[in-house]
Order: C-alpha cells, then sequence, then structure tokens
C-alpha cells in the first residue's frame, strides 16, 4: 500500500495528474468495508487528503452554504445552523451508519463513492447543490449534483480530477421530505431512499436504491407540477416506472422497491399538498 | 453479584484466541469447496505463489480417522475426494503472514466434477440427488399417544396449517478461532473459542489416532457461542492441529466473519405440519404433527436436534390423542447444527401461530383456547410425562396478559387502527415450555463428573469442564459454590476448562450448566466434606479450616471432593418408544408482543415485550434477565430480520451488512418477570433459562401480526418484503 499526502489541493490534483488512478481518500470509511478480503486493494496508490486544510470546514456566504471536501456528516450534525436551513442534510447524515461512521465518513466521499444506495447524495441533490471539481493548473468546474453521475459508480469527473468543494444554494422550501426505508432502524444501507424538496425553482424528487445511480425523478417532478390528482400510492406507479429501474438483490426486490416508493411519496405529500389526498 | 468477568470484557482486557500472542505463530486458512456437491478431480496450485513458504495440508495428512467424531462420524475432516456443500473444507494452508496465507487460499484451485445437489429439504429428493439411506432421511422419529385417526374422525373441528421457518445465523460476537501447537511433551494443545471442550477433544483423539493423554484442550475466553461453538469447533480444531503438527509450529486459524457465515452451522430450517381436532367444547381432542428439518450435508447433530423439536412440538398442552412423525433430511448446505432451542423454536413457532389459527377459526380468543388446553398437574404431555410440579400454567399466562395490559391494548388499537393513517397496532401472545438438561437418558449417557478442591489455603476451586461464554456460568458457579460451602465468592475460583485439569461434566448446551452442574457443585462440596471428616453441614470457616487442617496433617497441597449425575428415580424414558420423562423438568412462559406495521414499508416494529416465565429459580437476577431479553432479540431477529439467502447452496448474504441482525434502536425494552417453583434436582431449585427465550418471540410477534393485519403469517422471517407478498396475496 502506498500512500501520498499532499497538504494542500495545488499538490493533491498534481499528484493525480501524474498517477490518475490513486484513489483519493478522505474517512476511509468506505475503503475498509472489505478491507480484509480486498487484497488487491492494497497494492493500489492512495492520495491521503487529511493534511489539506483548505478543505476542511464549512462557510456561509449569501448564496450558499460551501462544505470543504474533508466536511464531515458529523460536522453537519452538530451545526444548529445547518439543522435549520438544510434540515434534510442533518436527518440524512444521522442515519448514516453509526457516529464512528458520521464522524469520519464525508459528504464528499459519499459522492465520490458513488453508491446508488448513498444517504448524503439524495438530500444534496434535493436542495440543487453543486460539485466542485478540480484539476492540475488551476482548472476547476462545478457541475451540478444531478448530473454528476452517468452509470452505476460511472460520473462526469475525470480521474484527474479531485472533488474540493460541494456547495449548496440556500433558498426557502415550502416542503423538505427524506425518507429511508432501511432493513432496519439503524446501521442499514437503504431499500429505498427519497428526497423531495418544493421551493422557488419547483419540486426536486430524488430517489436512491432505486436505480443504477441517485437520480431526480423527472416523471414523477411532471405530476406534481401539473398538480394532478393523486388519489392512492399506486397513482404513482406509472411515473416510477418511468423515473427509475429497481432490481432485485441482496437487500430487497424491484416490487418491494416500486411499491414502497409510491407508499412514501403519497402519505410523505398526502394532506400537505391540496391535489394529494 | 456483577459478572466475574465483566470488567475485563468492558474494559477490553479479555484476551481472546485472536488476541493471544504465540511466538512463531503461522496463520491457518482453509481452501473450500466452490459447488455444493462434486467428485475433487484435482487440485492445482498457482505457479505465481512460492508454495515451500507454506505448510499445506490436505486428507493425506490425518494420522487418525478422517472423520468428525459426532453421532455417525459422517463428515469428514478434510474432503477426500467428494465434497458435499459449497464452502467445504478441502485443503489447508499456513504461513507466517495473515495475508500470504489469504493470497495462497487464492492461488489454489479445487476443480471439481459436479454433481446434482440437493438444495431444497421440502421437495422429494430424485434418486440421482440421494446421498444418504433411501430417500436422504438423516434421522426420523416419532411421538404416539392414542388414537389420533379416530380422535380426528370424531372431532368437531379439524384445522390444518403449514409453518415454514428459515436457517438464522448465530451472529456470536465474536467468530471461531483455535491455536494449536505441539508441547515439549509432545502433547498435542488446542485452545480456543468453544463451548464443550471435551466434544473437541474427543474429536482430536478420533482424527489425530492419540489418546486422551497424547491431546489437551483448553477453552480460551469465548465471546458468544448460542450453539455456534458446541459441534463446530471440533471441525476448526483438528485442521488447526493438523497444520501446527505437521508445520512443528503452533498455528493459529481465526475466521473472519465472511468465512464464518459462509461456512459454519447454522439453526435447521424447518416446515412443520399441523392437522388439529378440537371438540365442540374447544377441547384440543387430536394434534397430528409432521416436521420436516433441513440437516444440511451431514448427520452432525440433526437427529438429536430432531428429537428435541418433536418433543416440544405438540407443547403445553393436554391431548390425549398425539401423532408426530419428524424427519431431518439431507441437503448440500452447510450442516445445520446447534442453535439455542436445538429444534424446540421451530416446532414451537408452528405450533403456537397454530394454535392462534385454530382458535379463530372455532371462533374462541387465543386466551380461552388456550386456557382450556394448558396442561394441569396430573395431565401430560405427548410422550406421557405427568407434569405434577405445582406450577400454575394458565396463572402464567394470565400474569403474561395483566403485565401486557393485553385486554386494553386490543381496545385500543381497534380505534388507533380505525383512524391512523398508515400505521397497524397488534398484540400477540405465546404459551411454552422448553424442557431443560439433554433429553430423556442424555444426562444418564453423559455421567457428568464434577470435582471441588480444597486447597491447602482453605481455598475452594471449582473444577467443571463447562464454559463461560458471554452467559454467565462461571458467575452462576462461583454463587452456587460460595452458597454451598458458606463462604465468601472471594474464596472461591472457577478453574478454567482444561481437559488435563477437569473432569468431563458434559458440555455447555441444553439449558443444563446452571441446573444439572450447579448441582453436580453442591454435591461435590457435600463429597469434599466427607473426604475430610467435616460434619455434613459444615460451612464457612468449620469448612475451610478443616480443609487447611486434612492438607496439612495429609502434607496435601488440595483434597478433591467428586460428584456424578445420578439419575432421578422418577425419570424413566424409553427411547425405543419415545414415552415417559422426556426431561426431568420444563421452564414455562408465556411471551407477549405488542406490534406495530407500517403499511407504507410493511415494516413490523416490536413496540413492547413482556415475558413472564417460571423458572424454578432465579440464581442471578441480571444475569437471569440477560439471558431472557438477550433470547428475545435473538428472537425477534430470527421472526422478523435475519434471512439466509442462498445461491447455488452458498450463502450470499454473509455479511454483517445484508444479513440482518436487530440493533438496540429495533428493540423496545422487554419486560421480564420470574416467577419460583424450585426444582429438587437442579442447583438451588433452578431450571435451566438459556434456551427458553428463544421459543416464544416469533410466533407472539407474528400472532400480533395477524392481529393487526387481515392476514395470517405462516412463516418467518417475515421481513417487509414477505409481508407485502402475503398482504397482496390476501387482498387479491
Amino acid at each position: 500500500m502506498r500512500v501520498l499526502t499532499p497538504t494542500n489541493v495545488e499538490e493533491a490534483v498534481a499528484m493525480l495528474a501524474v498517477e490518475e488512478d490513486l484513489i483519493p481518500m478522505a474517512g476511509g470509511t468506505d475503503l475498509l468495508v472489505h478491507w480484509p478480503e480486498h487484497l488487491e486493494a492494497r497494492e493500489r496508490g492512495y492520495l491521503d487528503l487529511s493534511g489539506v486544510e483548505s478543505l476542511r470546514g464549512m462557510e456561509w456566504s449569501d448564496a450558499f452554504l460551501t462544505l470543504g471536501a474533508l466536511t464531515t456528516y458529523w460536522e453537519v450534525v452538530t451545526d444548529a445552523r445547518v439543522g435549520r436551513e438544510f434540515r434534510l442534510m442533518v436527518e440524512a447524515a444521522r442515519q448514516v451508519g453509526a457516529i464512528q461512521i458520521q464522524s469520519r465518513g464525508t459528504w464528499a466521499g459519499n459522492i465520490a463513492n458513488g453508491s446508488p444506495a448513498a444517504d448524503g447524495v439524495p438530500v444534496l441533490m434535493a436542495y440543487g447543490a453543486e460539485v466542485e471539481l478540480a484539476s492540475a493548473g488551476g482548472g476547476a468546474r462545478w457541475v451540478a449534483m444531478d448530473s454528476y453521475y452517468t452509470d452505476y459508480k460511472q460520473s462526469v469527473k475525470r480521474p484527474d480530477e479531485l472533488i474540493t468543494r460541494v456547495r449548496v444554494p440556500r433558498a426557502e422550501y415550502e416542503i423538505e421530505v427524506w425518507e429511508k426505508v432501511g432493513s432496519r432502524r439503524a446501521q442499514a444501507i437503504s431499500k429505498v431512499g427519497l428526497a423531495i424538496t418544493k421551493g422557488d425553482e419547483g419540486w426536486r424528487v430524488v430517489a436512491a436504491s432505486m436505480a443504477p445511480t441517485i437520480r431526480r425523478c423527472a416523471a414523477i417532478e411532471k405530476l406534481l407540477t401539473k398538480e394532478a390528482a393523486i388519489n392512492r400510492p399506486e397513482d404513482l406507479l406509472k411515473a416510477i416506472g418511468k423515473d427509475v429501474s429497481p432490481i432485485d438483490d441482496l437487500r430487497s426486490t424491484a416490487a418491494y422497491r416500486e411499491l414502497t416508493m409510491a407508499r412514501v411519496v403519497y402519505h410523505a405529500l398526502k394532506g400537505r399538498v391540496s391535489f394529494v389526498t | 453479584m456483577k459478572r466475574l468477568e465483566g470488567n475485563a470484557k468492558l474494559l477490553g482486557r479479555e484476551q481472546y484466541v485472536d488476541d493471544l500472542q504465540v511466538e512463531g505463530c503461522l496463520w491457518g486458512m482453509t481452501v473450500r469447496s466452490p459447488v455444493a456437491r462434486g467428485r475433487i478431480k484435482e487440485i492445482r496450485f498457482s505457479p505465481e505463489i512460492d508454495w515451500s513458504e507454506f505448510v499445506i495440508v490436505d486428507h493425506r495428512d490425518i494420522p487418525g480417522a478422517n472423520e468428525v467424531f459426532l453421532i455417525e462420524k459422517d463428515q469428514p475432516v478434510l474432503c477426500a475426494g467428494e465434497v458435499r456443500h459449497v464452502h467445504e473444507a478441502v485443503v489447508l494452508l499456513a504461513h507466517p503472514s495473515r495475508e500470504m496465507a489469504r493470497k495462497g487460499v487464492r492461488g489454489v484451485e479445487v476443480v471439481v466434477e459436479e454433481l446434482p445437489a440437493a438444495l431444497d429439504f421440502r421437495v422429494e429428493a430424485e434418486p440421482a440427488r440421494v446421498q444418504w439411506g433411501e430417500d436422504n432421511s438423516l434421522s426420523r422419529l416419532s411421538i404416539n399417544k392414542g388414537d389420533v385417526e379416530a380422535a380426528l374422525a370424531s372431532a368437531a373441528h379439524v384445522v390444518e396449517g403449514v409453518y415454514e421457518s428459515g436457517a438464522q445465523e448465530h451472529v456470536y460476537l465474536e467468530n471461531q478461532g483455535m491455536i494449536s501447537w505441539v508441547d515439549d511433551d509432545g502433547v498435542v494443545v488446542v485452545q480456543g473459542s468453544m463451548q464443550c471442550p471435551y466434544y473437541v477433544l474427543n474429536a482430536l483423539t478420533h482424527a489425530l489416532g492419540r489418546d486422551e493423554a497424547g491431546c489437551r484442550v483448553v477453552q480460551a475466553p469465548t465471546g458468544g457461542g448460542f450453539g455456534g461453538k458446541e459441534d463446530y469447533p471440533s471441525n476448526i480444531a483438528c485442521h488447526a492441529a493438523l497444520l501446527a503438527m505437521k508445520a512443528q509450529k503452533p498455528v493459529k486459524i481465526v475466521y473472519d466473519r465472511g468465512e464464518d457465515m459462509a461456512s459454519t452451522t447454522k439453526r435447521h430450517p424447518s416446515r412443520v405440519r399441523h392437522r388439529t381436532g378440537v371438540d365442540e367444547s374447544g377441547r384440543l381432542v387430536a394434534q397430528d404433527i409432521e416436521v420436516t428439518l433441513d440437516g444440511g450435508a451431514y448427520v452432525t447433530l440433526s437427529p438429536v436436534v430432531l428429537s428435541r423439536g418433536i418433543i416440544h412440538a405438540a407443547g403445553p398442552y393436554s391431548c390425549d390423542n398425539v401423532r408426530i412423525n419428524g424427519r431431518a433430511v439431507l441437503t448440500n448446505s452447510v450442516p445445520y447444527g446447534a442453535f439455542r432451542g436445538f429444534g424446540a423454536p421451530q416446532t414451537l413457532f408452528a405450533l403456537e401461530r397454530h394454535m392462534d389459527v385454530v382458535a379463530k377459526r372455532i371462533g374462541m380468543t387465543p386466551e380461552e383456547f388456550r386456557r382450556i388446553n394448558l396442561i394441569r398437574d396430573g395431565q401430560s404431555t405427548s410422550t406421557g410425562q405427568v407434569i405434577d410440579d405445582g406450577t400454575d400454567r394458565v396463572g402464567v399466562m394470565e400474569r403474561g396478559l395483566e403485565l401486557a395490559a393485553y385486554e386494553r391494548k386490543r381496545e385500543e388499537h381497534a380505534s388507533f387502527n380505525a383512524t391512523h393513517d398508515y400505521l397497524r397496532r397488534g398484540i400477540g401472545f405465546a404459551s411454552f415450555y422448553h424442557g431443560a438438561g439433554f433429553t430423556g437418558a442424555g444426562e444418564v449417557y453423559l455421567a457428568s463428573k464434577c470435582h471441588v478442591a480444597g486447597l491447602a489455603d482453605g481455598t475452594i476451586e471449582v473444577l467443571t469442564a463447562n464454559t463461560e461464554m458471554g452467559q454467565g456460568a462461571t458467575t452462576v458457579f462461583l454463587k452456587i459454590a460460595a452458597e454451598a460451602a458458606g463462604v465468601d465468592v472471594s474464596q472461591v475460583v472457577i478453574a478454567t476448562p482444561d481437559t488435563h485439569r477437569v473432569p468431563n461434566s458434559g458440555p455447555t448446551v441444553a439449558s443444563r450448566t446452571s441446573m444439572v452442574v450447579g448441582k453436580l457443585i453442591e454435591k461435590a462440596i457435600d463429597d469434599l466434606r466427607a473426604q475430610i471428616g467435616a460434619a455434613a453441614d459444615a460451612k464457612g470457616a468449620a469448612l475451610t479450616d478443616a480443609i487447611r487442617a486434612w492438607c496439612s496433617s495429609n502434607g496435601a497441597e488440595r483434597v478433591v471432593g467428586r460428584s456424578e449425575y445420578e439419575k432421578p428415580p422418577e425419570v424413566v424414558w424409553d427411547e425405543k418408544t419415545y414415552t415417559g420423562h422426556a426431561y426431568g423438568t420444563f421452564a414455562w412462559a408465556t411471551y407477549v408482543a405488542e406490534v406495530e406495521v407500517d403499511l407504507r414499508t410493511d415494516d413490523v416494529r416490536v413496540i413492547d415485550f413482556v415475558a413472564v416465565q417460571e423458572i424454578g429459580k432465579v440464581l442471578n437476577e441480571t444475569l437471569a434477565r440477560g439471558q431472557i431479553q438477550g433470547g428475545v432479540v435473538q428472537g425477534i431477529g430470527w421472526a422478523l430480520m435475519e434471512e439466509c439467502k442462498w445461491r447455488d447452496g452458498a450463502m450470499a448474504n454473509n455479511q454483517m451488512t445484508n444479513y440482518i441482525i436487530p440493533t438496540a434502536d429495533d428493540v423496545c425494552p422487554i419486560r421480564v418477570e420470574f416467577m419460583e417453583n424450585p426444582y429438587a434436582h437442579g442447583a438451588q431449585g433452578a431450571k435451566g433459562i438459556g434456551e427458553l427465550p428463544i421459543d416464544g418471540p416469533a410466533p407472539a410477534i407474528l400472532n400480533a401480526v395477524a392481529d393487526a393485519l387481515d392476514v395470517e403469517p405462516t412463516a418467518i422471517p417475515l421481513t417487509p418484503e414477505h409481508l407485502m407478498e402475503l398482504a397482496r396475496e390476501a387482498h387479491v
């Protein structure tokens, strides 16, 4: 195992430029899951970001809450202001593993890992967050979370790019929902995850564990935007069929995921908007 | 009294196998079968690995019999020619580096010509898949009382039902692990995580072709067993010993979680069919029960699990006509083995779920139906064992219902369910019993022995082969010995189970340790008194002074009091007809579960749980409560969450992320109440309690789900996915 220890972003991206298969490492929680069995993982090179001070902490501006790439779930859980303005981030963070994981795992790491069952990504997407990708020579670009993923564990991030910041636009929301359906009440990987917001920019409905990537659900958003009458969960199934493609796996079944998503969306909105009754 | 080893465990100071540092120790690893059944054609060693660094063992290195010593000796220590399940041990490797040993395992390919496997115990095996007897039946047992057919023919109601339960993984905190070395006297020593040192010793002497003096088994602090360390440690101990003997160096084998889950024993999956006759007044007149257990690839303990299963299958009810036919079937999966409850949880789940189904069918409440049929003193169980212990079994049930506020909850739920958008509540219960100690003549065959030594300084040392595995056995032994001798607990020590030091007091299983072995401790102290000429009631200083005086005048370091199990005269069991006293005594219980079902997710949450039981005598309130609560949590997992998912005969979800056990957040407060009715042949009047609490939760919870929803669940685990399917079928 080889570990490179950059002390600033320039160094880090320069190292990535030279060696594109380096694995950036923040909290390390995803790496440790299968460490004993993944013998090949020990022969890889790692880019330890823990020495890059500029990636730490959160910043508020008039327009954004910006998370450095080393910001942990626990920092968000314990931040009252985030709790007031971005309630779902706190709710989602509390459901990531246990406190030990929450205190090491990072939001940027959750994005980079690209799991379709991620807990941090759906709420970021529902808040319209963007991710900053930096590369050698001072290059940097912002990509909207909802156009970040391209396929299972694939994204628009080039191998020479590093996630350096995540920014969440500050806005008012009438509706904010985060529902995680896991196989138990704590320490569970989601079988169905749903983040829903409605603000000035309209509806955002984000589904986790329902497709190869976490994704916005355009057909459901369209139904909600046109305020189509929804009288029972089954009224959502057609839209769900267009938006996502759940599978049978070790954790659940496609049939369960589809119907549960319909029921959770329905009950989350029932009585809160006039057209869901 | 606090748990003896509690601080060491809390502070992380306890030294488990994986913590023990042994100089020059090699890491042992296991190369396993890739398929469920077949003939080994070749074993290929990758040319990319320098095998001269490895110690390699296969079946040809076994000096004795290539058999794991158990009931039938049909399981090989290492496969020779044939494999019977995925992950069966074929080749052993040892290397100074754990990582290299892991790489080595990946560098060995076991080439197998596949044969048709039997993967579903519920379907009759076609001839090509038969591997045991005529039809893969590993064992058949039956109980017959009265005339079932005649009673069914004349019954006012006959109600049938089929109930199924899945495999359950033990999930002991500490994975399986053993260290072995050959000591300076040439003795093969094995130290490790285990419940039954003498089982391991028997396995070693058999496979290594040595006598008992040539092998020594020492228990290391053991992080949980639940039965998972009853039979399997024999396999891994033989493996470690074979490597150590060939390497002439110490070898440590410690499984990681994935390997442990994939390759070790689990609870037997079951299918139980009931056909029940009831008369006009609601009295049981006939119980016709068929029990089928999946035994897995070898006989191992299945005949005994089946025995305990069928003995509990008719439940704590009086019925004159009972027929129980039991069968354990071979399949090409890991051998199913000992697991807390040992067959009884499966049959009691079926029975207690069925009792609710029958009650509903005949228009009675579950409590009325049970009130009529619970055994009264003077009535008999299915084996004809007359129960006459003075315990008020109906009273146990009424107390459970009272504590759970059963009547009030039913009313509250009716209005809650009528108004809530997506939550439904229900309450259900199970009345059951669990026999303590070995079944039938088992304790007689065991002939357990116990020593209590008086040391020259007056200290009292208790020597048994029974193990502490987290349940608190040593703490309870300490109390039993101290109170029997009338001394402070600081004057008593409990010997580490070491087959070169302690007598064979039998395995630490079957809810027998406190009751049976505890009693042997009391008797050995009586014998100690007799040995030193102390008065039969000598206690405290009178006893310790007498010990010191005897040692001093005899120039001895110790004087040993001995005891051996003696069958209570009233216990009469006929193994051929399966009639008589199946157990010396039973613990009686009623467990009540309140559930809340979320109709959005079909998730069932237990929101209140009451566990009332009559257990003879509570020896240590905290530990007893812990046993009950732990068993209930394990029962909640078995009922609602824990599902082994199989792919071509292999467990696919062999990780803690995907094999779901309850967390603290999934468990409600578990309200435990004990009733006491001392048992004459148990230490201080105690009956066994280790297994009892796993019997009740599953049926109580499913009965509560049936109460909450308009469905009749008949299979566990009742995961949200299964409940969704069930609800869909029910409402189509």
